[in-house]
């Protein structure tokens, strides 16, 4: 019977292991802004398509 | 021509249309960012939304006080050897293209590393290398891309203010542990004299033990600290009965496991703090991209150009201006203090301080207060006071900006838990004592289940979810609210009172009337053309109604700044501007006028009316039954009579008031028991909706600044006023009834404890049963309020 120790075991890690992930993301602000990542994730093709051109100008105030 | 829109910035281009790369634009500026944006790959900003640009704005200069480090130390989050990070607030941003072409800011300048925008906040925080770039050239790039930061005192002094994520990681701590302890006391709900339970039993209870600490040492501190506050100042609020369940509870499970008595409450203590947790988190709306907390230290800039003795101009940190010193304001700066004009043409624009937004000239000599911008051109000016000496910085002396409204003001909640409380704690010690005297060993156990099964879950979840579903809902209205507070206030209000200028009036049109002779045709294509070449407000609006005519050239043109012009055409001449300009006697010189002579005769003067806001008769007369009204203006009586005809005959109507008498005159009818309204706009009202119960800021744009106040209130949405009012009226009946059903629960629950039979199951199941039930409720009839108010709106425009 003592397979419920193991089981008790097993599910409390899993559940901590989530537990320190959440901890972690609200941590590095995460959920501080929840708005831009949703339109930021539509741009990943148009980052593509310009890849930068090295012989182009960069400008630089003066 | 008439619909050539700007590529950039989409404003019509009518005066000029700049063609370039067959595409259109209205002024140089966008034409120099579309360039700079097609010359670095960037074009793609125009994809995502049609002309997402903005102006560039003339900034010569405007930034030099960014080279000082004193200065940039004050801004910057993060500094080590090689980068700089700094987050600077950019109002522009509105679109998908603003947030990419934020994001790919180091494609324009190779020195920037990383920018990262929060669209909600409207702010971007851009990573840079220190030793090529600095941060001066990083805000002149953003402003040459039309992204001007908005940078003020306040950045100045605020520091660096903390993230508070604590009601997060408590909710997280709580959810967890609920969800675990659930899980852990299933067995013992159902297998409740079986032999595996009797042997692992202790197990299971000491690990929800070890759960439930956290939830009542970390995610339950809250209420007790705030009971803890209630009780030394002879409050018995809602956290107090909270508290002593959330204690009790604890206390009693923990007894009962090391005696062995029973499995304990556990999953009742950790749900009970998770969902109370999740109606404070719920109830926290907050508009990140809104301040309710502003005072003139977000308007004000940081720095400003100092004029030396030996002649040349330093930028100065503000607080370190002195009397007798001499500043240099450019065009479109603002004047941080009370000061005396010595060189230059000023055009002062008091919207900041007045709503009025009418520019006022000013010629050498004249005084100047603090918060004016100026408009045309660079001007000299001696310094009169220092900063928070200043005519309009003076009133945040004032106590009433450092008191806090919402802590002062009992809830509804609290008002109704005082009763509660002792109710609650009087039927427990009757019980107790009835048991004491039947069955001694059970009197404890039936005191404590009766302070747990009456912790007021419901009644303290029935606020939090509906207010908090209606201040979602006014936002959605474009009412912004400070807090929950805010909607019972409102629903308790019996006076309102409004701010003319810029209030009730909008500041988009004023309607010249004319009076006198009737201009002949010659007279009017004179008139016309003579306006043509001024750039004064009044000549601009007054230039815009009568009808095109040819285009003439002028044989004599002059303006004399802030009083009027005088021009000729052939044997024809004009006068045009003030009174005494023209050479006319005008007694009645309250309202703003444009006078008018030709060929040296009198004809007759324009006058320039208020215009008010769509509805605002109808709302006056709607709130008239049940509010008293009042106007309490800065302005002169000059609307005096139009006023009267417009609003109803109870209305009161105080002119000439300075923002100490407005203040001062809500303090005094607070003092008789009214609950005051303040519908307010300027930094001259910031006094008065500060003291008022409620300030309602009216804004024409949401991102521009208004003053610190309770709720901001979307200009387009001024007639529904009355709504809202009501709408909080039914919220708090809604909470009212919601009461009615927890206590339905409560005194179910109390049957059970009284009578000595209350068991852990019985407790979980009747707790998130009648807290989810009076969630429903809420939550559903604040929507059909939320229906009705749209209803409303949508009859209204129509």
């Amino acid at each position: 019977m003592s397979v419920i120790y193991v089981l008790l075991g097993v599910s409390i890690f899993v559940a901590i292991v989530f537990f320190v992930a959440f901890i972690l993301a609200v941590k590095r602000g995460q959920y501080d802004d929840s708005y831009t990542p949703s339109v930021r994730m539509l741009f990943e093709d148009e980052l593509v398509e310009n890849t930068p051109d090295k012989s182009k100008l960069t400008i630089k105030n003066k | 021509m008439g619909k050539a829109t700007c590529f950039h910035c989409g404003d019509n281009c009518n005066n000029s249309v700049i063609q370039f790369q067959e595409k259109l634009f209205c002024c140089n500026g966008c034409k120099t960012v579309y360039e700079i944006f097609s010359e670095n790959d960037l074009t793609c900003y125009y994809d995502f939304q049609n002309s997402p640009g903005a102006i560039p704005k003339e900034i010569e200069g405007k930034y030099d006080f960014l080279k000082q480090q004193s200065i940039i130390e004050k801004l910057i989050e993060f500094t080590d050897e090689t980068i700089e990070i700094v987050t600077l607030s950019i109002p522009h941003i509105h679109c998908s293209s603003c947030i990419w072409v934020l994001e790919n800011l180091h494609k324009l300048n190779s020195d920037i590393v990383a920018s990262q925008v929060n669209f909600g906040k409207k702010t971007v925080r851009i990573t840079y290398n220190k030793n090529i770039s600095s941060l001066h050239e990083i805000v002149l790039l953003l402003s040459k891309i039309g992204y001007e930061p908005y940078i003020s005192l306040e950045n100045y002094s605020a520091g660096k203010n903390k993230l508070d994520r604590s009601i997060i990681y408590k909710l997280g701590i709580a959810g967890f542990a609920f969800g675990n302890v659930m899980f852990l006391s299933f067995p013992e709900y159902f297998q409740v004299n079986g032999f595996w339970i009797e042997q692992y039993k202790g197990l299971f209870r000491w690990l929800m033990f070890t759960f439930s600490l956290p939830v009542v040492f970390y995610a339950a501190q809250d209420y007790f600290v705030s009971a803890y506050k209630g009780l030394k100042s002879r409050l018995l609020n809602i956290d107090v009965p909270i508290s002593l369940g959330i204690f009790v509870l604890f206390v009693r499970s923990t007894v009962d496991i090391v005696f062995d008595f029973g499995t304990g409450f556990f999953d009742s203590l950790t749900g009970l703090v998770f969902f109370l947790l999740l109606g404070k988190f719920f109830q926290q709306k907050t508009y990140s991209f809104l301040s309710f907390e502003r005072d003139y230290k977000s308007y004000f800039p940081i720095a400003v150009t100092k004029i030396t003795k030996e002649g040349t101009e330093k930028p100065t940190q503000i607080y370190e201006v002195k009397k007798g010193d001499r500043l240099l304001i450019r065009n479109e700066e603002l004047i941080p203090v009370d000061s005396i004009l010595i060189n230059g043409n000023a055009s002062i624009d008091y919207s900041f301080v007045t709503g009025e937004s009418e520019r006022v000239a000013k010629t050498l000599g004249d005084k100047l207060f603090a918060g004016g911008k100026q408009t045309s051109g660079t001007i000299e000016i001696e310094v009169l006071k220092t900063v928070q000496q200043s005519y309009l910085t003076q009133l945040w002396s004032n106590d009433v900006f450092n008191k806090d409204k919402e802590n002062s003001f009992t809830t509804l909640t609290n008002a109704i838990s005082k009763k509660f409380t002792i109710t609650v704690l009087g039927i427990a010690f009757l019980a107790t004592l009835y048991w004491v005297l039947v069955d001694s060993s059970k009197a404890m156990n039936v005191f404590t289940a009766v302070l747990i099964i009456a912790c007021p879950c419901a009644i303290a979840l029935s606020a939090p979810f509906t207010f908090g579903n209606l201040l979602r809902i006014f936002g959605k209205q474009k009412f912004y609210l400070k807090n929950a507070t805010v909607i019972e206030q409102l629903s308790k209000i019996d006076t309102v009172i409004f701010d003319k200028t810029g209030t009730i009036t909008s500041n988009k049109k004023s309607n010249p009337v004319y009076e006198g002779e009737a201009l002949s045709t010659s007279e009017e294509l004179l008139l016309k053309n003579t306006l043509r070449g001024s750039n004064h407000p009044l000549s601009r609006s007054l230039y815009d109604i009568l009808d095109a005519n040819n285009i003439i050239a002028l044989n004599h043109y002059e303006e004399v700044l802030g009083k009027g012009i005088s021009a000729a055409y052939k044997n024809e001449n004009i006068v045009v501007g003030s009174a005494n300009f023209v050479g006319y006697d005008d007694l009645e010189t309250l309202n703003t006028t444009v006078h008018i002579k030709s060929n040296n005769a009198y004809k007759g003067k324009f006058t320039f009316y208020n215009s008010y806001r769509k509805g605002v008769s109808k709302l006056f007369n709607k709130l008239n039954k049940d509010y008293n009204l009042v106007i309490l203006s800065g302005d002169n009586e000059g609307e005096k009579e139009n006023l009267k005809k417009l609003l109803p005959s109870k209305t009161k109507l105080i002119f000439n008031q300075k923002p100490e008498d407005k203040l001062e005159y809500i303090k005094y009818h607070q003092s008789e028991g009214a609950h005051v309204l303040m519908v307010g706009d300027g930094l001259n009202d910031a006094g008065a909706l500060a003291q008022s119960d409620v300030g309602i800021a009216i804004s024409e744009n949401i991102n521009v600044f208004s003053p610190a106040c309770d709720a901001i209130l979307d200009a387009s949405n001024f007639n529904q006023l009355y709504n809202y009012i009501t709408a909080s009226k039914s919220a708090i009946k809604i909470i009212k009834w919601s009461f009615v059903l927890s206590f339905l629960y409560n005194s179910i629950g109390l049957y059970f404890a009284v009578t000595g039979q209350l068991m852990p199951v019985i407790a979980a199941i009747l707790m998130p049963l009648s807290s989810i039930s009076v969630v429903v409720f809420t939550t559903i009839l604040t929507n059909v309020l939320g229906r009705k108010l749209r209803r409303l709106e949508n009859h209204k425009k129509k």
